[in-house]
């Protein structure tokens, strides 16, 4: 294997760390309103992603690091031809962010409830971006000779981008719902079922719609075939068992298979994807792949270097992070904020 | 107005704006560290107090650097495209190293500080406000690294229009990190002192309830004021030098210097005509520039229009002059607060020596609060000085500003988010301000509440 594709492994790598994680916590976010009837809930809510939600969303900022850093061409062509949804998206994450630390320390009920609205929109709009803008990726987008996007902001609102939008921001709702299973006891608890309940059948709706979309509306059948191989299929078969798990009152088991899901459902993205990183709908010629976007393969090779020596730590970490705030959090919990 | 000008302003916007909220979690993390670390060995109450109150500043702060360094990760590619192509191969590579080895500690472990008071022991718990502080210096050490290419590009060869990198070596160990960590360092230091002693002043004139906390910090904060601006002047000076080395043209115009001196005066005080490159009125002490590049009393320091002819030869006709009076009276705002500094600050360690700090605060207490202000003022203008006037270079002598920017961004997409961005950053501030204005004037009853039983926890969570 070359360096240019170990690159490419470890930027989907980072990409599937901020989806399994920062999934949930953008879904208790969107949950937030629904599920928060009054002050104590919202504050017990927050308490459950509040440690962690700031580690998780560096694993999207070392993505746009390493993309920098190993294929800058991609850095450069994507971030300036998705100009606006990548404005949206920063916008939305400065805005959750300071409510989640600004939120509780003044009493006024206006100002918290500006704020929860704002950890609402900031964690429904990113999924909602992410989503269109990984359907564009693989989907194609004009992109001319000099690596320079050509298209408009409307061009990347089509249908299918807009489905596969729609799809993440309620899978993460669903996910984020479990999540808060996993957290919570009592009302809480119950309330959270109750919304995966509701919200579980439309995700399964939309996901055959996404795959079906898939199929019509980017090349998977010319590079993985009709039957894409073990990892997609893989995927659809973690959605089910989330969903039988869950019918049989095994929320942590479906809290697993749903994060399984999209482990498998990132990697698939990928797959389709390889060697390319951007597909032009212009022509395969003008396509960017993991060769005529990369770094030097000097650069290469230090950032390799660097890159397997860290994340192990970053896991190591991250990982006990977690484990220090095992415990659900009841009504009679510490909360902090 | 053009796409260059737009892309210039959203970056000057944004970049000053997150620098705005770097040296104090810079400086401010340490002590606060150091806060706890005394808690934990002494295990007397009111370092505890101390470490909750300063503590809930920092957050609210690091909030705020947080969310703003979101935007920087990303905008080189969104208006600096042809920027992120030409230097990626090297720029990216500090700016990776610093997500992967500082963002990621810095964010889990502040998580874990902030909700693990009752999760860990004590001294595992101030361990990791350790960790935040250490970090978050790693963090500004390397994205300094990244800003030293563009100040003074080593370890690289241009193939194919490209600059690539030839030794990682060279790029970490660049010549200019030696003077600018260690000024950015000191001047975080400066920062949080002057906060802690601003706000410790204002307390202390009121004499409030919980004065020994606020001596102690002011104590604390004198100290660290005078390491910090003791360590700012000097790295300051040791800069200056550096720099009229690398980027002659820079000094140059920092000090309004038309013609090469020698030995050369150091301008007090000058008004000038920069279309004529001429002065209007000077004031200017003799052979004070000399000593400050070489530590002597003489010494050629070339001016403006040499360079001017020297660059046109070597790099073919073009404007190598920055804005002259941008660096020049940035420069004076800088050093002019710095002096200020240096005075405050002994004078303030010179208060702690006595008694009366207690007793009957002195009058002079009362302006402190108003200091606050000079730090953010040389840190804002700090940054203009070295990144205006690199002018025209974006990197030096390797890429001009306006080959920089992406072909694919109109001026239309620039203005949309330029005003987002600032809209929000404004909306921002003032809460921010306002937040920080609420707590820093929360008195020990107050605190009281921000100890960790359980009961007054939930009260104070509900309240
Ligand atoms: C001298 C220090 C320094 C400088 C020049 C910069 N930063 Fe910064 N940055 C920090 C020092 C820092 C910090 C002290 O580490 C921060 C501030 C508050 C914080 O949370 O960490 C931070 C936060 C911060 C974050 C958020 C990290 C998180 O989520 O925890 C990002 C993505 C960046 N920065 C990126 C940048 C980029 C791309 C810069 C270049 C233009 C930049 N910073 C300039
Ligand atoms: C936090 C520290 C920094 C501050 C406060 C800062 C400040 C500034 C300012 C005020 C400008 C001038 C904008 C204008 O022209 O109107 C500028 C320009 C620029 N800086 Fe920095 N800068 C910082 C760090 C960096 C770093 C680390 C990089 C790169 C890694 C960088 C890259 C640039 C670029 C690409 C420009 C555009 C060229 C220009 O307009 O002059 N800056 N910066
Ligand atoms: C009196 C003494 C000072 C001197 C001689 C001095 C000198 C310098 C010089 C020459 C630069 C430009 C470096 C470059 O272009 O790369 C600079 C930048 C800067 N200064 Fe100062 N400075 C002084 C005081 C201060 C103070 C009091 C602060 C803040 C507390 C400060 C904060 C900064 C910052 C943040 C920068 C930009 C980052 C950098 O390039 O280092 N300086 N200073």
């Amino acid at each position: 294997m070359d360096l240019n594709t170990l690159w490419f492994i470890l930027i989907t790598v980072l990409y599937i760390g901020f989806f399994v994680l920062e999934g949930f916590d953008f879904g208790v976010g969107i949950l937030l309103p629904f599920l928060g009837k009054d002050d104590k809930t919202r504050r017990m809510m927050i308490n459950t992603i509040g440690p962690h939600w700031d580690g998780n969303e560096v694993w999207l900022l070392t993505a746009g690091g390493a993309t920098f850093a190993a294929f800058p061409h991609w850095y450069a062509t994507m971030f300036s031809g998705f100009y606006l949804p990548l404005f949206l998206l920063l916008f939305a994450l400065i805005l959750r962010g300071v409510a989640f630390e600004f939120r509780s320390k003044d009493e006024n009920p206006r100002w918290r409830k500006t704020w929860d609205w704002a950890i609402f929109f900031g964690s429904l709009l990113p999924p909602l971006l992410l989503g269109v803008a990984f359907a564009n990726i693989v989907r194609g987008v004009p992109i001319d000779a000099n690596m320079t996007y050509v298209g408009g902001f409307f061009n990347l609102l089509n249908p299918y981008a807009l489905l596969a939008g729609i799809t993440t921001v309620v899978v993460f709702t669903v996910y984020g719902g479990l999540f808060l299973s996993l957290k919570t006891t009592g009302k809480l608890y119950e309330s959270a079922l109750k919304s995966i309940g509701r919200m579980g059948p439309i995700s399964a709706v939309l996901i055959i719609a996404l795959v079906i979309g898939t199929y019509l509306s980017t090349d998977i059948t010319m590079r993985l075939g009709i039957n894409p191989g073990m990892i997609p299929v893989g995927a659809a078969m973690a959605i089910l068992a989330a969903g039988a798990f869950f019918q049989r009152k095994q929320p942590g088991w479906s809290f697993v298979m749903m994060a399984l899901a999209i482990v498998l459902t990132v990697i698939s993205l990928f797959e389709i994807l390889f060697p390319r990183v951007m597909v032009s709908s212009l022509g395969a010629e003008f396509d960017l792949t993991i060769y005529n976007a990369a770094s030097s393969p000097y650069t290469l090779r230090i950032m390799s270097i660097i890159a397997l020596t860290l994340v192990p730590f970053v896991l190591a970490y991250q990982g006990w992070s977690y484990w220090v705030f095992r415990k659900r959090i009841t009504e009679h919990s510490r909360l902090e904020y | 107005m053009d796409p260059v000008t737009l892309a210039r302003l959203q970056f000057g916007v944004t970049t000053v704006y997150h620098f705005f909220f770097v040296p104090l979690t810079l400086g401010l993390s340490i002590m606060v560290a150091i806060m706890e670390t005394l808690y934990v060995r002494s295990g007397r109450e009111v370092y505890k107090q101390m470490t909750k109150f300063w503590g809930k500043l920092f957050v609210i702060n690091f909030a705020m650097g947080v969310v703003t360094g979101i935007v920087q990760e990303f905008q080189f590619g969104m208006n600096w495209s042809e920027y992120s192509r030409f230097v990626g191969d090297i720029f990216g590579t500090p700016l990776a190293i610093e997500a992967l080895l500082a963002f990621f500690l810095e964010s889990t472990f502040l998580g874990i500080w902030l909700f693990g008071w009752d999760k860990l022991s004590k001294k595992l718990h101030a361990a990791t406000i350790w960790v935040v502080a250490i970090s978050s210096n790693i963090s500004a050490l390397w994205i300094l690294i990244a800003n030293s290419f563009m100040q003074q590009p080593v370890g690289y060869e241009i193939v194919n229009g490209r600059a690539q990198m030839t030794s990682f070596g060279e790029v970490v160990f660049n010549p200019n990190i030696w003077t600018q960590f260690p000024h950015v360092f000191s001047s975080g230091l400066a920062t949080a002192a002057f906060f802690v002693l601003g706000i410790s002043a204002y307390h202390l004139v009121r004499a409030g309830e919980n004065c020994d906390m606020h001596r102690r910090s002011f104590q604390m904060a004198a100290v660290f004021g005078v390491l910090g601006v003791v360590g700012v002047v000097m790295t300051g000076h040791s800069q200056a030098q550096h720099i009229v080395q690398i980027q002659p043209m820079k000094i140059a115009a920092a000090e309004a210097l038309w013609d090469t001196e020698d030995p050369a005066a150091l301008s007090l005080f000058t008004v000038g005509n920069e279309r004529e490159r001429r002065d209007v009125f000077a004031i200017r002490i003799p052979r004070l520039l000399s000593l400050l590049a070489f530590n002597q009393l003489d010494g050629k320091v070339q001016g403006i229009n040499d360079l001017q002819a020297q660059y046109e030869e070597q790099y073919g006709p073009g404007n190598y002059v920055p804005p002259v009076a941008v660096s020049y009276w940035s420069f004076r705002i800088m050093v002019g607060a710095g002096m200020v500094m240096l005075l405050a600050a002994f004078y303030a360690l010179f208060l702690t020596m006595g008694e009366e700090l207690l007793e009957r605060p002195p009058r002079l207490l009362r302006y402190f609060p108003l200091l606050i202000a000079l730090p953010y003022l040389a840190n804002t203008f700090g940054w203009l000085l070295t990144e205006l006037g690199r002018a025209p270079w974006v990197v030096y002598g390797l890429m001009t500003i306006e080959q920089g920017i992406s072909i694919n961004v109109g001026v239309g997409m620039l203005l949309t988010t330029l005003i987002g961005f600032t809209l929000i950053y404004g909306t921002l501030m003032a809460a921010d301000i306002y937040l920080l204005a609420k707590y820093a004037r929360k008195d020990s009853g107050d605190l009281i509440r921000l100890d960790d039983t359980p009961e007054t926890a939930v009260s104070l969570a509900s309240d």
